[in-house]
């Protein structure tokens, strides 16, 4: 096993252990949704419209939900000591725990998506466009949260600093997620270019967030 | 292979933590650290891998492998286990296998036998006494090879029979040609070790005259 698989199976295995927090964002992104319609009403043609908003909404809360116990818990264990001994890059050893926790938290979104679509009026249509925007764009709130989570390791309480940090962050995701998927439900816009626009975003995260990540734990190592 | 600090100086949170540290172990040989409660023990092994910042000197191994720094070719035990109480002993000895070691497999049942945890396998270390998370935590060094054995009061928490085993263990590995450093407080069972003494090596007297200096000429 190298490093940086055997990285990423104790990740998976830890979250979906008990107390590991995979089920968990499933179940807030569940709820959230779940109570949006009691909240506004039965007015089908105003959840169709809203609907992309708020399960982008619930997603960005729900993949916050388990992130500050990423490098956290490390830290508290003195796993981390010995992860900055190992031969891997730290920049890798970061991506692959970012790969890990959106396998075990941002994945299982996307596949209740549909589910939770039905409940908000979205047709087949606005819930295929739905599903591709949370899958191309989930990964990027994972990848942008690591610097946050990377930021907070060494606070108590710093789950609260982490959305503070993270959320104004994912902000141009957010746009351009929703917009894609209100593109496809409602128009005019065509699907493509606010797509493409989330697909930039996402890849550019990946490359900046495992870096940025792994610079703040350095230098809190100090 | 030798490891040779000049002259190590470490400044933190306003105060040396010590001063003007200099020592040489080779192969075969093993360095005890000894000195009362926060007279740095535990920083000069963390310096030595580069957890924290030497202020000022200087680290060397000769005869290491040039492409890898110290904490690369060294093994820490602490005083957190970095252990994950989710997973199994078995599973925790196995990660931390595959990512200090690399490719090579290891013999993870004969591993945790060598330590006498070959029953508790399969348990979650959450389960685990803490003589018990300590013993697992010394599985790791034996199942990869690293040379050099940074130790911070390794037989904290062991009963006398596993004091005994890490003992053997640190015997062979000293016959096997690896070094080690130890931060304790009593005998480790190693028949012969140099000592280091971090109190005379403090300059806690100057520094404080300075700081009373400075203080007299300020406003």
């Amino acid at each position: 096993m190298t490093p940086l698989s055997a990285i990423l199976v104790r990740d998976m295995r830890i979250a979906v252990r008990v107390g590991g927090g995979a089920l968990m964002g499933v179940l807030f992104f569940l709820l959230v949704v779940t109570l949006t319609p009691f909240a506004i009403g039965p007015d089908l043609a105003l959840l169709k419209r809203i609907g992309p908003a708020i399960l982008w909404l619930a997603a960005l809360l729900a993949s916050l939900l388990a992130l500050d116990r990423l490098f956290t818990s490390d830290h508290d264990d003195g796993s981390l000591d010995l992860i900055l001994m190992g031969t891997a890059p730290l920049e890798l050893v970061v991506a692959m725990k970012g790969i890990a926790h959106w396998l075990t938290t941002g994945l299982p979104l996307v596949l209740a998506a549909p589910l939770i679509g039905l409940f908000l009026n979205l047709d087949a249509p606005a819930e295929l466009a739905l599903v591709l925007t949370l899958l191309v764009g989930t990964p990027a709130l994972t990848f942008i949260g690591l610097i946050g989570a990377a930021i907070a390791v060494t606070l108590r309480r710093g789950g609260l600093l982490l959305a503070v940090i993270v959320l104004p962050l994912t902000v141009p995701v957010l746009i351009f997620g929703v917009g894609a998927a209100n593109a496809a439900v409602i128009g005019p816009v065509s699907f493509g270019t606010p797509f493409t626009v989330l697909c930039a975003l996402t890849l550019a995260s990946l490359v900046v967030g495992p870096f940025a990540a792994a610079a703040a734990l350095r230098q809190e190592m100090e | 292979m030798r490891l040779t600090a000049v002259d190590l100086h470490c400044h933190r949170g306003g105060r040396d933590v010590f001063a003007g540290v200099s020592f040489t172990v080779a192969s075969g040989e093993a360095l005890t650290i000894v000195g009362k409660n926060g007279a740095g023990k535990s920083t000069l092994l963390r310096t030595v891998i580069g957890l924290l910042r030497l202020t000022r000197g200087r680290l060397t191994l000769d005869g290491g492998d040039p492409e890898l720094t110290i904490a690369e070719q060294a093994h820490y035990l602490g005083h957190q286990d970095a252990l994950k109480p989710s997973l199994s002993t078995a599973e925790n000895l196995t990660f931390w296998a595959g990512f200090l070691g690399g490719h090579r497999s290891i013999d993870v049942g004969g591993t945790l036998e060598a330590v006498g945890l070959g029953a508790l396998a399969g348990l979650p270390a959450g389960y685990l006494s803490a003589g018990q998370r300590r013993r697992l935590s010394i599985a790791r060094l034996v199942a990869v090879k690293r040379p050099i054995w940074l130790l911070d009061e390794p037989t904290s928490a062991l009963d006398s029979a596993a004091q005994q085993r890490l003992a053997g263990l640190m015997q062979g590995h000293l016959a096997g040609g690896g070094m080690i450093l130890a931060a304790t407080h009593g005998p480790i069972g190693l028949a012969r070790t140099e000592e280091l003494r971090l109190d005379q090596t403090t300059p806690s007297a100057p520094v404080a005259q300075d700081r009373d200096e400075a203080a007299q000429d300020g406003p």
